[in-house]
């Protein structure tokens, strides 16, 4: 057998563009996924026109100016603002690509956040031209505008809760340049209770008196529970985010191992797939099978072959990888056996290919058009699709070694939590299935 | 060493012990029967031509003697070490060189000095010139014989060839039948299928004809255009009487 392994590293050394392709291609693919990962995306650009004079930039609201500016530099934060001075001069360098979006800031904002009840509009373009982008802007403009509204909207509750507490308890007012002293609903309570106390019983202004104080109590109890109200207002709904399924693994880990995983399942199956239909194509099975080499013997040969190259270069790219993602390199013995057991299963599933397809061409596009839904399917999430659809997606999926490939490779990876354990014999017995269809399609090879 | 009619193994030797003997060999693909109680022997040294019209079972012959397909009834002796087996197409590796091609089914073969048996094989194919080139470099001729080589690296007593000038020019079927000669001129016994009658004419010792599965002649082609009376005719127009006469 070895003498055959052998052979086909022999022949490999010898289709340069074979081997290109099978080490070349992943490794390129996870330089470019290391750099992607690495280095995120880069700020889109987006026109900003302001209108508001800069002599209104600032303004007043329950006795304290505002400072617009501060709460426009929100929009900022995830887009690289490219500044115009014209609606015209925003709807040109939107419509000519040079801006993904324009952002439009009305004269009149300042003036209607004066007013504290009124919303103020902002206008948003951008060139619906190429759906992903025209929705990518949106989102990042959304997002950026509920930062802007979130951070407007915690100054408005600090100068609503700063005024309650002044209409409760009083104090130093600035009105129109005057400083004003408030009495407070307390102290005019208390004024009211020392009144009352020092007015004879029947006099006849006591009874109406009471009627004030009663009132002032009520406000005072009541308000006191204001500040609450004003918090839950400023942000009715929050977020509290808990995990009930799945791993804890960051998306950009998470990419990492679907880049390994699909680079391990396309190198295997095609190689596996390909070499055992070579050798029909080139007329040797016969001659071999006289003898010289068992059909399972050479079933192993190729799987052998096809798993080693395949784990050699996966490893090449996991390591290619962790030069730009930190990958915990403390669980390297981890990652070979979930390299390893994904090889052997999808080793297993090529040879499977080869010999049903028995030609290289036809092997090779059958191993291409198995290995994609497979992975699409593995990569279905739940809740996507329908339950009973979710279920027959489960089922097909894990008919293949690309899900159970993932999940070790995940943990192996990310500790996702999920265990190697069950991924791993999963895929051992794929193998054997996949072996056991191979070694009957063998039965009419020849 | 031939005889004429049907005959038994024994017979067909002319006494001597034979290199390769089948005895009632039977085999049926479902309903159709390929091959129907097939008897035939081949002595040391002889060439001998399975001939006989498409669907005749030649193919099916072979293919039970190189132990490729198990017959249902009947039996096959061989000799010691098996026999070397040809088959129609090559069956080398077009990306190895022709001495990496010896060189890999004579490790596979077990050959007890692999290098020894490459060189002489190169020297007897006269692809000594040739031995670094790829497979994909050489002419339909030499892949033709660099496919019979490997078959004879083990050294066998028996040869069996499916139609191996199928695929070749004229110009290289009279190199690859010199090359037989030698083979069955240094005592090995060669059994080979063929299209072409008169090709088996020329270089066959004696004719085994198949037809419908049955084997309806065995003898020299000598023989055969007397079984239809020596009226002159060639020997493809006799064979093809001989079938007509025998209602095929």
């Amino acid at each position: 057998m070895r003498w055959l392994l052998l052979k086909d590293l022999q022949i490999l050394r010898r289709s340069p563009l074979l081997v290109a392709l099978l080490v070349v291609y992943p490794v390129a693919i996870a330089l470019l996924i290391g750099l992607a990962l690495s280095k995120g995306p880069d700020k889109p650009k987006v026109a900003f026109l302001n209108l508001v004079p800069s002599s209104s930039s600032t303004f007043e609201l329950g006795g304290e100016r505002i400072d617009a500016s501060r709460y426009a530099s929100e929009l900022f934060r995830s887009v690289q603002p490219v500044r115009v001075k014209s609606r015209a001069e925003a709807l040109d360098k939107v419509k000519s690509g040079d801006v993904l979006g324009a952002l439009i800031i009305p004269a009149d904002i300042t003036e209607k956040l004066t007013t504290g009840l009124q919303s103020a509009d902002v206008e948003v373009i951008y060139n619906n031209e190429d759906p992903v982008k025209g929705r990518f802007v949106d989102q990042i403009i959304n997002s950026r505008l509920a930062d802007a509204n979130a951070a407007l909207a915690d100054k408005f509750k600090e100068i609503a809760i700063e005024d309650i507490r002044l209409l409760l308890d009083g104090g130093e007012l600035s009105l129109f340049g005057r400083e004003l002293d408030i009495l407070g609903l307390r102290r005019s309570r208390e004024i009211l209770q020392g009144t009352l106390r020092t007015l004879p019983r029947s006099a006849p202004e006591r009874r109406r008196l009471r009627d004030v104080e009663r009132f002032a109590g009520l406000a005072v109890a009541n308000l006191n529970l204001a500040n609450d109200v004003v918090s839950t207002v400023s942000r009715p709904v929050r977020v509290k985010r808990t995990a009930l399924k799945g791993g804890r693994t960051p998306l950009d880990a998470f990419a990492v191992a679907i880049a390994v995983t699909i680079s391990l399942m396309f190198v295997t199956v095609l190689l596996a797939s390909g070499m055992l239909a070579l050798e029909r194509e080139e007329n040797a099975f016969s001659r071999l099978v006289r003898g010289l080499v068992s059909r399972t013997g050479l079933l192993v040969e190729k799987v052998g072959l096809a798993a080693l190259c395949a784990f050699a270069v996966a490893l090449v790219m996991l390591c290619g990888i962790g030069i730009f993602v930190g990958l915990d390199w403390g669980r390297f013995p981890l990652w070979l056996l979930a390299l390893a057991a994904g090889a052997l299963a999808f080793a297993s599933l090529g040879v499977a290919i080869g010999g049903l397809a028995r030609e290289v061409r036809a092997a090779s596009l059958l191993a291409f058009l198995l290995s994609l839904p497979i992975a699409f399917l593995a990569l279905v999430p739940s809740g996507a699709v329908s339950g009973a659809l979710y279920d027959v997606i489960r089922f097909v999926s894990a008919l293949f070694p690309f899900k159970p490939a993932l999940s070790a490779l995940d943990d192996a990876l990310n500790d996702s939590g999920s265990g190697m354990l069950v991924p791993v014999l999963h895929l051992l017995g794929l193998s054997a299935g996949f072996g056991l269809i191979a070694r009957l399609a063998l039965r009419r090879f020849g | 060493m031939a005889s004429t009619g049907i005959a038994g193994p024994a017979q067909d030797t002319a006494g001597a012990a034979p290199a390769l003997a089948a005895a009632g060999l039977t085999r049926r693909f479902g309903e159709r029967v390929a091959l129907r109680d097939v008897s035939f022997a081949v002595a040391p040294g002889e060439l001998v031509a399975v001939i006989g019209p498409n669907g005749a079972g030649k193919t099916t012959l072979l293919s039970i003697l190189a132990e490729i397909l198990a017959p249902d009834e009947g039996t096959v002796t061989r000799p010691d070490g098996g026999v070397g087996w040809v088959p129609q197409q090559p069956a080398v590796y077009s990306k190895l060189s022709v001495s990496e091609n010896l060189r890999l089914f004579a490790r596979l073969e077990k050959v007890p000095d692999p290098d020894a048996a490459v060189q002489r094989m190169l020297e007897q194919a006269g692809l000594a010139d040739r031995a670094d080139d790829e497979l994909s470099e050489l002419s339909g001729g030499n892949r033709q014989r660099v496919n019979i080589a490997v078959g004879l690296l083990a050294d066998p007593a028996v040869v069996l060839l499916d139609e191996p000038s199928s695929s070749l020019d004229p110009r290289q079927r009279e190199r690859l039948w010199e090359f037989v000669g030698g083979l069955t001129e240094r005592g090995t016994s060669v059994l080979y299928s063929t299209h072409n009658v008169q090709e088996a004419e020329r270089y066959a010792d004696r004719v085994l004809v198949l037809a419908d599965g049955d084997l309806i002649f065995t003898g020299t082609p000598r023989a055969l255009e007397l079984e239809v009376g020596d009226s002159g005719i060639d020997f493809e127009a006799a064979f093809v009487r001989f079938l007509h006469e025998k209602g095929h």
